[in-house]
């Protein structure tokens, strides 16, 4: 691996696997070009290690390798998609065959010349990519993670210390004749603690990472900070009463909570489901779906971040696209297939797990713009409420707008006051109007420490999200105290 | 692309080989070979048709007790032997456990039972009529009612997959699956509100698929129930949970009956083997050897014989669910539940159920004055090691016995434990239609949030 973070993606898979810009062109064209409104060739290697430690020591090591191609033609709303993990001539060319089998225009053979485009964006420029970083580092990372999670609190019986690291050589070749490709690293530290008190036990997960090299987690005291937090979590809710059930003012610390945006609206404003016309947010351009205080944004240009790429799996740039602008609906995120037929740009959303599908509009990063308030005073403008600063994960029905999130770390608000923690509760509203209830946004925006991935339609791709402080005039809370 | 003329298991055997000649004490490695087929069709309009042919081979290597995993998608023997080299190398790296190891060899499956779960040669069909089997499932869901106005499309899907797993004793077993789905989801509309569901049919036999017609009307039913839901307020009552919400339920018990889990001290089920954890009208079972079934396996990711395990009779936990490394951690013996994930060995149910009780869902709906029937759970609201349980719910509100009205945006909360404590009527109809299923269940008492 060490020479390919050096090597460019063209010149790797031509030595590799022998896959050439003239293999490339003569599928394009032979096969795809005057039959298709679109078409590509996608090329994929895929390097993943995890590492696991629990009692103290090193469970589980694993070292997965994947590599594929994937073939689309697109005439109108229609896809031929194929696949295949032999990168062998004759297997791209049957791939081409069966993907434009849908594409059923007059078939005019032509001729299609690739030229490489160079990428728009060095967002993750490594010095050493987290795959290459020497074993005994990353397990000597996770052994000091373990002491200082069991040190931290004498309740922790339990320690779950994991690091995956990963790296992506993808290269696409477009009918409209040029290819690009990109190297992207990726790399997470997790940490999960249990504690113990009189036969009551509990659990505290944090973790985080990015497009970063091994070093991310040694700066800042970053890896202390983790371990600190899966001990405080876990130990914390020992303590923690029933949650409130009900409607009622909630309160979003910065961070991680942003996983609001990404279900109340981010699902909603994806291009397909909008051209579809089956979101909940259909037909909205325009309007106000949000208060004035909120503005929202996706933007998939953010260095380092676990969200961001130079450029989308189908070749494009990626943006910043601001999704609401002081509360307005005012963006779509969009692939090239759904910019075409709804007659807009791509905006660089275009993304897909692997080689093993076709791609779809997505998320990168995505997160509401810093307000004016103090976060403090936002606390205690709250006489009773709900203020939840962790979440685990969350889901929208697309159609109906109704979306749920989880807070895994939460406490009371009484008179102004942070009180009591409270159990793990669902949180759930209507996207189409729960931001329009947010009355006050914290000056204190704060992106999560990158652990998300988002799932949709069975493909899993690694995204961002971020919040200042904000509160909501009424949210319903799944608690069990009534 | 072209079809293999045999499974690679040579190349899996000269795997297991190499890692051998590398120092390996032991290993065992599994081989996947799948073809796949999915058509989706929105508005009668064909979206996307997508072809597929992968493979992967996993290998797990030891090392005296230290062990490690490594896998690939490229069977060229150069990655091949790059694996081996990785696995071997990573091994040297992790900490001796003790309870690290292959089973003891007397144990593994003699007889690979013929469990019916391919059905050679259906998927050769001519993609035009699978696709039709998607149309039909969408065009009758749309024509079902005036209201149902458009459609997130209907999907077609079959594949073919073929498994052999060996071990460096010599051990070398194979078989093949097939399976077949049809799925749609429509989208019924009213005054401006719009309400989705889906209904699907996925089988191991093609002519047993369900008439794609039948899933498209069933689906449209589903969407169209859902219109004019509203809010409810705040309250705590009998919560009915129907055949597929109910599932999710038997899954989580299941998850934290799990070996890993169980180890980790991160499941709400740890000490309680032999004690009572649901009413005892409950009894949960996993049967991996049923022919033709979804969850059916002949042997599990291990090699050992499946069975049949009550996982819990008559209210009382009677066993985990186990691979041989949790099992040995925990003092037991394997349950036969292994299952080969991307990292090594992990713990799967088979097909897992909860048998069915003797009172019609109709007769349980009866027997509620106020209370909601639950037909959509979404979220992750499952703590695992607590049992705390809050998810997002759709569904019926129950009036004095009769569905009154659609019923959305709220939670139902409580703590797996007292839910199945509380299981006071469950229904009599089981269906198995897929991995895991359950009849209608009645819980007597949960908070249903809403205004």
């Amino acid at each position: 691996m060490t020479e390919l973070a050096r090597t460019r993606p063209e010149r790797f898979f031509s030595e590799r696997f022998n896959v050439t810009p003239s293999l490339m062109e003569r599928l394009l064209g032979a096969n795809l070009a005057g039959r298709a409104d679109d078409a590509d060739v996608y090329l994929e290697y895929r390097v993943n290690e995890e590492l696991l430690l629990e009692e103290g020591t090193v469970k589980k090591a694993s070292r997965h390798v994947s590599q594929g191609a994937g073939v689309r033609a697109q005439s109108g709303a229609r896809t031929g998609y194929a696949h295949t993990d032999d990168l062998s001539v004759s297997n791209l060319e049957e791939a081409a065959r069966q993907a434009r089998a849908i594409a059923d225009r007059a078939s005019v053979s032509a001729v299609v010349g690739v030229g490489a485009r160079g990428r728009p964006h060095d967002l993750y420029p490594l010095d050493e990519s987290p795959v290459v970083t020497d074993l005994t580092r990353k397990v000597e990372l996770l052994r000091s993670v373990d002491a200082a999670t069991q040190a931290a609190d004498p309740r922790v019986r339990q320690v779950i210390a994991s690091l995956t690291s990963e790296e992506v050589v993808m290269l696409i070749a477009t009918v409209s004749g040029w290819t690009v490709g990109d190297i992207r690293p990726l790399t997470r530290l997790n940490v999960t603690a249990i504690a113990e008190e009189n036969g009551k036990r509990e659990i505290g997960t944090y973790g985080g990472g990015g497009r970063v090299p091994f070093t991310f987690f040694l700066e800042e005291g970053r890896w202390r900070r983790f371990a600190g937090e899966a001990a405080r979590q876990a130990t914390l809710k020992l303590g923690a009463v029933d949650a409130p059930a009900g409607t009622m003012t909630v309160v979003l610390g910065p961070g991680w909570p942003g996983i609001l945006l990404h279900e109340a609206v981010g699902h909603g404003l994806e291009g397909d489901f909008n051209r579809k016309g089956v979101s909940a947010f259909a037909g909205r351009m325009g309007q106000r779906v949000a208060s004035e205080l909120v503005t929202v944004i996706d933007d998939g240009t953010m260095p380092s971040r676990r969200g961001s790429l130079n450029v989308d799996d189908e070749g494009t740039p990626t943006g910043r696209t601001v999704l609401i602008d002081r509360g307005v609906l005012c963006g779509y995120m969009q692939d090239r297939l759904n910019a075409r037929l709804m007659g807009m740009a791509p905006t660089g959303n275009g993304r897909r797990e692997s080689y093993a599908y076709p791609p779809m509009p997505r998320m990168t990063n995505t997160f509401m713009l810093a307000g004016q308030d103090d976060p403090e005073e936002i606390i205690r403008s709250v006489d009773r409420g709900l203020y939840a600063v962790a979440f685990g994960g969350g889901q929208v029905d697309i159609t109906s707008g109704k979306f749920v999130f989880s807070a895994s770390e939460a406490y009371l608000i009484e008179g102004g006051r942070v009180t009591a923690p409270v159990k793990g509760a669902t949180l759930i509203g209507n996207g189409p109007d729960a931001l329009t209830r947010v009355t006050r946004v914290g000056a204190d925006l704060k992106l999560d420490e990158g652990i998300g991935t988002c799932g949709k339609d069975g493909q899993s791709v690694p995204v961002g999200v971020g919040l200042p402080t904000i509160r909501i005039d009424a949210m319903t809370v799944g608690g069990t105290a009534v | 692309m072209k079809p293999r003329a045999s499974l690679s298991t040579d190349l899996l055997l000269s795997v297991l080989e190499r890692a051998k000649a590398r120092g390996a004490t032991a290993a065992d490695g599994f081989l996947v070979e799948e073809r796949e087929f999915t058509a989706t069709v929105r508005l009668g309009e064909v979206e996307t048709v997508t072809h597929a042919r992968d493979q992967r081979l996993a290998l797990r290597v030891f090392v005296g007790r230290a062990q490690a995993a490594a896998s690939t998608s490229d069977l060229s023997r150069g990655s091949l032997e790059r694996v081996v080299d990785e696995a071997s190398a990573l091994a040297k790296l992790t900490g001796e456990d003790p309870h690290a190891g292959l089973p003891d060899p007397a144990e593994l499956v003699d007889r690979v039972p013929d469990l019916d779960l391919e059905d050679a040669g259906a998927h050769e069909i001519a993609p035009e009529q699978k696709i039709a089997v998607a149309r039909t499932a969408e065009s009758s869901a749309l024509e079902s009612d005036a209201r149902i106005t458009n459609s997130e499309g209907a999907e077609y899907g079959d594949r073919h997959a073929r498994y052999a797993y060996a071990t460096s004793g010599g051990f070398l077993r194979a078989y093949a699956t097939s399976s077949f789905s049809v799925s749609v989801s429509p989208v019924a509309s009213r005054n401006g509100e719009m309400q989705r569901d889906s209904w699907y049919s996925m089988v191991r036999k093609r002519a047993r698929l369900e008439d794609p017609a039948a899933v498209g009307r069933t689906a449209a039913a589903r969407a169209l129930r859902r219109l004019g839901a509203r809010k409810v307020r705040t309250v705590e009552v009998p919560v009915i949970f129907d055949p597929d919400t109910a599932a999710s339920l038997v899954r989580a018990i299941a998850g934290a009956a799990s070996g890993p889990s169980l180890y980790r001290r991160a499941s709400f089920l740890l000490d309680h083997l032999g004690r009572r954890i649901a009413s005892p009208s409950v009894t949960i079972v996993d049967d991996g050897l049923i022919p033709g079934a979804l969850g059916s396996r002949p042997f599990d990711g291990e090699g050992l014989a499946v069975a049949r395990t009550h996982l819990v009779r008559d209210g009382v936990l009677q066993s985990y669910l186990l691979d041989t490394y949790s099992a040995r951690k925990l003092g037991l013996v394997s349950t036969h539940h292994a299952a080969r994930d991307g990292s090594g060995v992990g713990v799967s149910t088979t097909n897992l159920m909860l048998l069915a009780g003797s009172t019609s869902p109709g007769d349980l709906i009866a027997s509620v004055a106020n209370g909601l029937y639950v037909t959509e759970l979404i979220g992750f609201g499952i703590n695992g090691v607590t049992g705390d349980y809050s998810r997002g719910a759709a569904g019926m509100w129950i009036e004095n016995g009769e569905l009154a009205y659609p019923v959305e945006e709220v939670t139902v909360a409580g703590n797996l434990l007292e839910m199945f404590a509380a299981i006071e009527g469950i229904g009599d109809d089981l269906v198995l239609r897929d991995r895991t299923s359950s009849p209608t269940l009645l819980v007597g008492r949960m908070v249903v949030a809403g205004n």
